[in-house]
């Protein structure tokens, strides 16, 4: 039987190391909602979300209710908008009425954020791809809780390089059009490599077509509890340091597959994945940099960062795949700067680069995130940084990503001012040596070879 | 059955135990086992319960638990046994 030292620990997990379940996401199909004609496409839309979710928030109030775990996030992810509107969208205008339609029915079942406005196009782009591309800008901007994501490569087909540079282009406009906020539209947009279709985070999160009609995905969460339990193993050896995070993870997870279990079977749709990313929000205490100076650096940023990150993302892996039937999305440590107190501190004191963090990128989930940069940076550099981290995502075969936001007046030395889950960013200096050829090139990068890896 | 965990934290005051008792007497709830120790220099009571043939829902019972604990200047909370199960046994 339970004894008190395990209840107590679990809800000390709860009430100060910030252990929540970060988001239960409901991945909703809409393949179904095709029509060639805009209105009954959009009708059909709103109705089948509005169907599907009507009882999702109400389920995850209960359930936090039942186990005392808060459930900090209830969210919608559906089939990428582009293959949806292809029918009947014959101008990018036409994609921003999907895009109301996606924001009125979140904010009907009371959702904070849906994503799906997305595009997939790793190897080429229709001309529905193109047109959602042209209406992220307006898209994000006339609405509230739209999230946006487009997936510009993969290691089976390459980069579209084509992509890589209107979606430079298009994070800009994404930015000015929103300069009077800080440029926090580009806080909904995100671009991928190897983007997986069961990703319950946003901004990228979409309900990928391999995917069933309706399915429940949860996003766990934990820094905060993975710090304290290295807290107590200071100067240990690797193999307990090790041990420590893994047995930590097995415990988080575990809560995530409760969670969905109990989702799933309360909301009568099949569970999928639980994610197990940890994943830190402003909050003291729920950091991922403060894991990277409790395993022994003075700053996330210092030489050793990169070793000590791929550790981390490792044994939260083994520990994590144990506990739960199915693991997916995107799985490992987020590194994003403005959600996470101890990467601005690092920023702040100069110990944390964007080249440092795209180093990071290759031994740990996702990529550039949430990243504030001059507002003059060209778009051709935002698309540099972007081809780069698609090569390493490429060539690594995992997924990788960036969410870059052109603070527009505002140069490094300010910061700009997200609020909540979002935080605050320092500004960070970006390689002002241009790209601009490079860049321009028309076509895509061929896919890497996938033998002879000496 | 259906087991809940009942937890009370916070500083040792007279009667505690026997407010929540009449709590779960009166709702039909039957106590398996009570246990109560100090940790980090706060009492600690931990109470397994079955709500098989309780009156209340167990959104409403852990509500009502927890006024009766402000009311005593303590913290209680009711979580399905799960929780504790999935995080602590393989």
């Amino acid at each position: 039987m339970l004894n008190i030292f395990e209840v107590s620990e679990t809800n000390k997990m709860i009430e100060k190391e910030n252990l929540d379940v970060r988001t239960i996401t409901l991945g909703i199909s809409l393949l179904d909602c095709i029509d060639s004609n805009l209105s009954a496409c959009n009708q059909k839309v709103y109705e089948k979300i509005t169907t599907v979710a009507k009882d999702l928030v109400k389920t995850g109030e209960e359930i936090e209710k039942e186990f005392g775990i808060p459930i900090v996030n209830k969210r919608i992810s559906v089939t990428p908008m582009a293959l949806i509107g292809g029918a009947c969208c014959k101008q990018p205008e036409d994609f921003v009425t999907l895009a109301h339609t996606m924001d009125n029915a979140a904010k009907a079942v009371g959702v904070n954020l849906i994503g799906g406005y997305s595009a997939l196009v790793s190897k080429g782009m229709t001309k529905a791809d193109e047109m959602l591309i042209k209406s992220i800008p307006e898209a994000l901007h006339s609405t509230e809780r739209v999230c946006s994501s487009v997936n510009l490569g993969s290691t089976k087909t390459g980069i579209n390089m084509d992509a890589v540079r209107l979606m430079g282009e298009v994070i800009k406009q994404t930015a000015e059009i929103s300069a009077d906020k800080d440029s926090a539209d580009c806080m909904k947009l995100v671009v991928f490599c190897n983007a997986p279709d069961d990703n319950p985070f946003m901004a990228g999160a979409f309900h990928g077509v391999t995917e069933a009609d309706a399915i429940i995905n949860v996003g766990v969460s934990g820094p905060g509890v993975v710090k304290t339990a290295l807290e107590k193993v200071r100067g240990e050896s690797f193999e307990i340091l090790c041990e420590t995070i893994k047995k930590t993870a097995f415990k988080v997870t575990r809560v995530g597959q409760l969670v969905a279990g109990e989702a799933s079977k309360m909301l009568g749709i099949p569970f999928g994945i639980v994610d197990l990313s940890l994943a830190p929000t402003p909050a003291v205490g729920d950091s991922v940099a403060d894991i990277l100076c409790e395993i022994g650096l003075e700053y996330a940023g210092a030489p050793g960062t990169t070793a000590a990150l791929a550790l981390l993302n490792d044994q939260v892996k083994k520990g994590g795949v144990m506990a739960s039937s199915y693991v997916g999305g995107l799985s490992g440590a987020f590194i994003p700067v403005s959600e996470d107190q101890g990467m601005i501190d690092a920023v702040k004191a100069g110990a944390l680069t964007l080249e440092k963090l795209e180093a990071m990128t290759c031994v740990c989930s996702v990529g550039l995130d949430m990243i504030a940069i001059p507002g003059k940076t060209k778009a051709t550099t935002i698309s540099g940084i972007i081809a780069d981290e698609m090569a390493i995502g490429m060539v690594n075969q995992k997924t990788t990503a960036v969410r870059v936001i052109p603070a527009i007046g505002k140069d490094v030395g300010e910061q700009v001012e997200f609020g909540g889950l979002f935080g605050y960013a320092p500004i960070m200096p970006v390689n002002e040596y241009s790209c601009d050829a490079f860049v321009n090139r028309k076509g895509r990068i061929p896919a890497p070879i996938h033998s002879f890896k000496n | 059955m259906n087991k809940t965990i009942i937890t009370v934290v916070g500083r040792d005051t007279v009667g505690i135990i026997a407010k929540v008792c009449t709590y779960l007497a009166d709702n039909e709830i039957n106590i398996l086992d009570i246990s109560q120790t100090i940790i980090d220099g706060f009492f600690n009571m931990m109470m397994i319960v079955d709500t098989k043939a309780s009156r209340k829902a167990h959104a409403e019972m852990a509500d009502e638990l927890k006024a009766i604990g402000e009311q005593m200047g303590v913290h209680v909370l009711c979580q399905k046994e799960e929780i504790f199960d999935s995080m602590h046994r393989i």
